[in-house]
């Protein structure tokens, strides 16, 4: 087990290396200046000047990507051009709310994505299975930001049952926190779902025509065993790597969600930073979510080797 | 091992199928039309026939093990394990199923689930008809392992079905399929995936397993060396019927079917060897183009008028049934040819 993974993270580093050297090139390539940005109407040389020298941007590229990186290193991504408060900080704030975001609705997507997908592999051709793949299709087309804003219109504004936006920490109002988050975790975890049903379906299927399964029934197993036990286990495989993958993609923002209900998670950051020019601030969102996906990998990589025996062989 | 007696009015016989006409949904034909098998305490019947004539879809039907709706069943019967079933609405129930009749499948390989253990596997088996704790179970399990010929068996229950070759996981499957000391094992072609001496070890684990505890066997194959080596009765099944059968003597020496006949001289035989083999002519028509009446009539070289009539399974000699109008042949075929 450990060799496995301690191979997985060494094949993980070169791709950290690029993704590092690919966020601070496009940095670089990218036209307009933060300076000017920084530097407001002013435009006075001296301070123009003065700036570059602050930011170290006269030295040459590499060495600029050298300390960018040996400061990111020492979990210094810099400060931000914006608000002059540090990256790290300023992506502490909005970790938690992000995360939450990120939890609640995977738990919506796993409960209401898996079970359909058993359920429709099971009926297969029947009315359940026609239901289930509509509600997953019609998942899969409605955008978020629409459905999100149905939801306010009707659960907040109409029903006045939730909060309509915003967010409380939870250590400040553990239920309000919860509430507050329902329905944006609700429209993302809807989607993913949806995703979630489609394999999930699509894999059971697979497994249920397995002579394995047939084993199964012909040794007398009750069907729920069948299904539950010798059938689900190896569906789940692939379904558990998705579900990391999908993971990472909620960590590393869902900027119109989080627009729509007025969020202040990794989304609405990252697209403030980028309208700013916030060199600092888009570089370490950047690099942070994607080594959080590339852990997000591992993670999938190492519940495969635990779901799979022929794996651990090795 | 008891028996249900108060049900078969001939306590020897401990399975006893009869008419069985199934279809698949979609299809306008019967795949099976009217079989009946018998199998006796400690007996093995062997159910030949080429592919897709329906030998394995029999067994499949009888465990209830064809996919839920893809088969709709007009007529049969089952008389085992003191149960009548009126197969048309009900089916053999969960609790026999690997308890009182087990099965073995062709596919050694994929038969065993890759993320359990072969020690849970089998005792799952035992949890589920004789209850019990896991350590009895898995007990039993390795008691079976011994049985079967596995070595290590407690080394091999903490093992996955990876790490076991073709021959061990056949034996494993027996293993499984015996764990509840059934009335009645089903072979489906247990040794077809395996290469010829561990087919020779799985046939004799089989033989001596039946000697042992007397189960009856309905072993299903396409081999006629497997046949000639194991069986007691043969049912030849031709589309869907069983055209005949009786005990391996009479259906080796004396085959009286045109299609018995041609199986039998499409077999290379040491005692007798000829040049080249004959061959059946013609090709099985598929469930759509069966002929009425004799379904083999489109490749028989006898037939006539009379066979769109289909002919009754009757006897012709004792333990000898043949399903053709010309049935008893006047010259000894197998000689002729």
């Amino acid at each position: 087990m450990l060799s496995f993974l301690f191979r997985r993270i060494l094949i993980a580093l070169p791709t950290i290396l690029l993704i590092s050297i690919f966020v601070f090139a496009l940095q670089k390539i990218l036209p307009g200046d933060p300076l000017l940005v920084l530097a407001g109407e002013e435009r006075d040389p001296e301070t123009l000047a003065f700036l570059r020298e602050k930011y170290r941007l006269n030295d040459p590229i590499w060495m600029q990507y050298l300390a960018w990186v040996g400061n990111a290193l020492q979990g210094d991504l810099g400060i931000s051009l914006r608000t002059n408060q540090p990256v790290t900080e300023l992506m502490a704030q909005k970790l938690p709310v992000t995360i939450q975001l990120a939890v609640m609705s995977m738990i919506f997507a796993l409960v209401i994505g898996i079970p359909a997908g058993i359920l429709s592999a099971v009926k297969k051709g029947t009315a359940t299975d026609y239901v289930a793949n509509i509600v997953a299709l019609s998942g899969l087309s409605i955008p978020n930001f629409w459905l999100g804003i149905m939801l306010i219109l009707l659960v907040s504004v109409k029903w006045q049952l939730l909060p309509a936006s915003g967010y409380v920490p939870l250590s400040e109002d553990f239920w309000l926190s919860i509430k507050t988050m329902l329905m944006p975790s609700f429209v993302l975890g809807t989607a993913l779902a949806a995703t979630l049903m489609r394999h999930t379906r699509s894999s059971m299927l697979t497994v249920l025509s397995a002579d394995y399964v047939r084993t199964a029934r012909a040794k007398g197993l009750v069907e729920r065993v069948v299904i539950l036990k010798h059938a689900l286990r190896n569906a789940l495989t692939p379904i558990v790597t998705l579900t990391a993958l999908l993971f990472g993609e909620l960590v590393a923002g869902a900027v119109l969600t989080e627009q729509i209900f007025t969020i202040p998670g990794f989304g609405k950051l990252v697209v403030d930073a980028v309208f700013n020019r916030d060199y600092a601030v888009v570089q370490g969102i950047v690099l942070v979510t994607a080594v959080g996906f590339i852990f997000m990998n591992l993670f999938a990589d190492a519940m495969y080797y635990v779901l799979n025996p022929r794996l651990r062989g090795q | 091992m008891q028996l249900g007696d108060e049900n078969s009015a001939d306590s020897g016989t401990l399975l006893a199928l009869s008419d069985l006409v199934l279809r698949f949904k979609g299809h306008k034909n019967d795949v099976l039309d009217g079989v009946s098998l018998t199998v006796k305490r400690g007996e093995v019947v062997c159910v030949v026939g080429e592919s897709g004539c329906g030998k394995s879809v029999t067994a499949m039907a009888l465990m209830d093990l064809l996919p839920a709706g893809s088969a709709t069943i007009s007529s049969g019967n089952l008389d085992a394990c003191g149960l009548n079933l009126d197969l048309t609405s009900t089916c053999l129930p969960s609790e026999m199923r690997g308890n009182r009749i087990a099965m073995i499948f062709q596919e050694p390989m994929s038969s065993l689930n890759p993320s359990f253990t072969i020690g849970d596997q089998i005792g799952e088996a035992v949890l589920r008809h004789k209850g019990g704790t896991r350590t009895q179970a898995l007990d039993r399990a390795q008691e079976m392992l011994q049985r079967v010929g596995i070595a290590n068996p407690e080394q091999r229950l903490s093992e996955y079905p990876h790490q076991l070759s073709g021959g061990m996981r056949q034996r494993v499957m027996i293993a499984m399929a015996l764990a509840n000391d059934p009335e009645i094992l089903i072979a489906d072609e247990p040794t077809t995936a395996l290469d010829v001496t561990i087919q020779a070890q799985i046939l004799d684990l089989i033989r001596d397993l039946r000697d042992e505890t007397g189960m009856g066997t309905i072993m299903i194959t396409h081999d006629l060396g497997v046949v000639a080596e194991i069986a007691d009765t043969v049912a030849v099944m031709y589309g869907g019927q069983v055209v005949e059968q009786g005990a391996v003597g009479e259906i080796f020496n004396n085959p009286q079917h045109p299609y018995t006949i041609g199986l039998m001289s499409a077999m290379p035989r040491l005692d007798n060897p000829v040049g080249r083999l004959a061959i059946v002519p013609g090709t099985v028509p598929t469930i759509a183009n069966m002929p009425q009446g004799c379904r083999f009539r489109t490749r028989c070289v006898f037939a006539t008028q009379a066979c769109a009539e289909r002919p009754k399974l009757s006897q012709i000699a004792p333990e000898h049934d043949v399903a053709c109008h010309y049935a008893p042949l006047e010259v000894n075929v197998s000689v002729a040819i």
